[in-house]
C-alpha cells in the first residue's frame, strides 16, 4: 500500500490551478476544429496537421526561448529608467527555463499556463491563413512568434512589466489589466494574423478583378459548432486559471468568472444570430460561431471584475461587432480571413481590453486606484496597435523574404493536402462539385 | 503608403507613451493618449489602404 504525504492547502491550491490548466488545450482544440470545418474540403487534413506542429513548435520555442524572456512577477528582469521611472521591459531568465523549479509554486504553474496559452495564441493566425499558407512557413513564423512576439507582450502584462505597473508608477488606474489574455494571447494573435493576410494576400479565387469577394464556403458546419462548445472548456480554464495566477484574483470568484465567461460567449453568439438573421434573412452558422468565439474573447480581460450584466453587455457588443467587421474587412479592405480571425481575436479583444476599463470593479487587494484604469487599457491598446503590429508584420514580412511563405498557385488550387501532405483528408469522396471543377 | 502608414503606427505609440511619462495634468496627458491612438488608427488604415489589391502571388 502506497502512503501519500500530506497535502498542504498550497498544494491543494496549486493541484486545482493545475486542473484548470488542463482544460485550456481544449481551447485549441476548438480553435483547430474550427478553422478545419471553416476552409475547403481540400485542405483540412493540411489545416489540421498545421494546428498540430503549431502547438507542438510553440511549446518548445517558448520552453527554450520565450520563458526567458517573459517570466512571472518578482523574478529577474531587465528595467530601463525613463522620467525617473523603472520600466520593466523584458525578463532576464536563463533559457530551457532553467531558473526555475517545476514545483507547486504559483512560477511553476504559470509556467505550465503558458506552454498551453501560447500554443493557443499561435493558432489564431492559422485561421486567418490557411489554405495558402506553406507547412514549413507555419512552423518558422509560429517559432518565432512563440519565443518572441508572444512572451514579450505578455511580460509586459503578466510578467510585472511596465503595461502591468502603470497603476503604481503612474496612477494610471491598477496598472493594464488583463485576467484571461484578451490582449497577450487574442489581441497579439488576431494582430499576427492580420499582417499574415496581408503579406500573403487572398486566396485564389477569392476577389474578382472588381474586388467583388466570392463566398467559399466552409466544407463542415459540425466542425465548426462542436469546435465552439470545445473552446467555451478551454476559455472556462483560461480564464479562471489566468485569473488566479496573473490578476491577483481570489478563489471565491471562481464561479463569477466561469458564468461571465458562459453568459458573454452565449450572448455575443445570439446577437450574431440576431443581426445575420435580420439582414440576410436567416442566421448564418459559420457568423454566429464567430460571435461565439469574439463573446468568450472579449470577456476574458473583464470576467474577474465584472457583474453578470455587464459581462453580457460585453457579449452583446462583440457579437454586433462580428457581422460588421467581416464586412468591413472583406468588401471594403479586400482581405481574405477564411476563420474569422481577425475580427473574433483583434478587433474583439481590443474591445474586450477596453471593456474591463469601462465595466470593471476592482477587488481592494489590487495595487493602485480605480481612477485612470480606461487610460491604462487605452494604453494597452496603443501598445498592441503601435508596436505588436508594427513588430509582427515586420519580422513575418522578413520571413517572406527569406522563405516564401505563400503556396505555388497552382498547389493552392490543387488544396493544400495534395499539394503539401500527398494524400486528401477525405479521399474516398468528392464533397463539393466546386471543388471537383476547380481542379 | 505603406511605409507612411507603418510610421504613422509608431508614431502614435510615441505620442501616447511620452504623454504618459512627460505630462501630468489629467487633462493634456488623456487628449495627447487619445491624440497618439487616433494617430495610430490613422496608420492602420493607410497601412490597410496600401494592401488592397495585392494578390500575394508570386509568379
Amino acid at each position: 500500500m502506497t502512503a501519500f504525504s500530506v497535502a498542504t492547502p498550497s498544494d491543494l491550491a496549486a493541484a486545482f490551478c493545475l486542473l484548470l490548466v488542463f482544460l485550456v488545450p481544449l481551447a485549441a482544440a476548438g480553435l483547430a476544429l474550427m478553422n478545419v470545418g471553416l476552409g475547403r474540403g481540400r485542405s483540412a487534413a493540411h489545416t489540421m496537421l498545421a494546428a498540430l506542429c503549431i502547438f507542438a513548435v510553440a511549446a518548445l520555442a517558448y520552453l527554450v526561448f520565450g520563458s526567458a524572456w517573459q517570466s512571472f512577477p518578482g523574478r529577474p528582469a531587465h528595467s530601463i529608467y525613463l522620467g525617473g521611472k523603472a520600466w520593466n521591459w523584458i525578463a532576464a531568465e536563463p533559457f530551457f527555463m532553467r531558473g526555475l523549479r517545476l514545483d507547486n509554486s504559483p512560477a511553476a504553474v504559470a509556467a505550465c499556463l503558458q506552454i498551453f496559452s501560447v500554443g493557443v495564441a499561435a493558432l489564431i493566425p492559422l485561421g486567418s491563413a490557411a489554405e495558402r499558407w506553406r507547412l514549413r512557413a507555419i512552423c518558422i513564423s509560429t517559432a518565432v512568434f512563440a519565443a518572441w512576439t508572444y512572451p514579450l507582450f505578455a511580460h509586459w502584462v503578466w510578467g510585472g512589466g511596465w503595461l502591468a505597473q502603470l497603476g503604481t508608477n503612474y496612477g494610471l488606474g491598477h496598472g493594464f489589466l488583463d485576467a484571461g489574455g484578451a490582449s497577450s494571447i487574442h489581441a497579439v494573435g488576431g494582430l499576427t494574423a492580420l499582417a499574415l493576410t496581408w503579406i500573403l494576400g487572398p486566396r485564389s479565387g477569392k476577389f474578382h478583378a472588381d474586388r467583388v469577394p466570392a463566398a467559399i464556403p466552409g466544407h463542415n458546419a459540425v466542425l465548426v459548432l462542436f469546435g465552439c462548445l470545445l473552446t467555451l472548456i478551454g476559455w472556462l480554464g483560461l480564464n479562471s486559471a489566468g485569473a488566479l495566477l496573473f490578476a491577483g484574483v481570489e478563489f471565491n470568484r471562481l464561479a463569477a468568472i466561469a458564468i461571465n465567461t458562459f453568459l458573454g460567449a452565449g450572448a455575443a453568439a445570439l446577437t450574431t444570430a440576431i443581426i445575420t438573421g435580420t439582414r440576410f434573412g436567416k442566421p448564418d452558422a459559420s457568423l454566429t460561431a464567430n460571435g461565439w468565439v469574439g463573446g468568450l474573447v472579449a470577456g476574458s480581460a473583464a470576467c474577474a471584475f465584472v457583474p453578470p450584466a455587464a459581462a453580457i453587455m460585453i457579449g452583446v457588443v462583440a457579437g454586433a461587432l462580428i457581422p460588421f467587421s467581416v464586412e468591413l474587412l472583406e468588401l471594403h479592405m479586400t482581405t481574405d480571413d477564411p476563420g474569422g480571425a481577425i475580427p473574433a481575436h483583434a478587433i474583439c479583444g481590443i474591445w474586450g481590453i477596453l471593456a474591463l476599463g469601462i465595466f470593471g470593479h476592482f477587488p481592494s487587494s489590487l495595487p493602485g486606484s480605480d481612477s485612470g484604469q480606461l487610460l491604462a487599457q487605452l494604453l494597452g491598446v496603443a501598445t498592441l496597435l503601435g508596436f505588436v503590429l508594427p513588430m509582427t508584420y515586420g519580422l513575418n514580412w522578413l520571413l517572406n523574404r527569406i522563405l516564401p511563405q505563400r503556396a505555388p498557385r497552382d498547389g493552392e488550387q490543387q488544396g493544400m493536402d495534395l499539394c503539401e501532405l500527398g494524400a486528401d483528408a477525405y479521399p474516398e469522396f468528392v464533397t463539393h462539385t466546386e471543388d471537383f471543377w476547380s481542379r | 503608403m505603406k511605409f507612411a502608414g507603418f510610421l504613422l503606427l509608431l508614431a502614435g505609440w510615441a505620442i501616447a507613451l511620452t504623454a504618459i511619462i512627460l505630462l501630468r495634468a489629467a487633462v493634456p496627458r488623456n487628449a495627447f493618449l487619445l491624440a497618439g491612438v487616433a494617430t495610430e488608427c490613422a496608420g492602420v488604415v493607410l497601412f490597410a489602404r496600401s494592401h488592397i489589391g495585392w494578390g500575394g502571388e508570386k509568379e
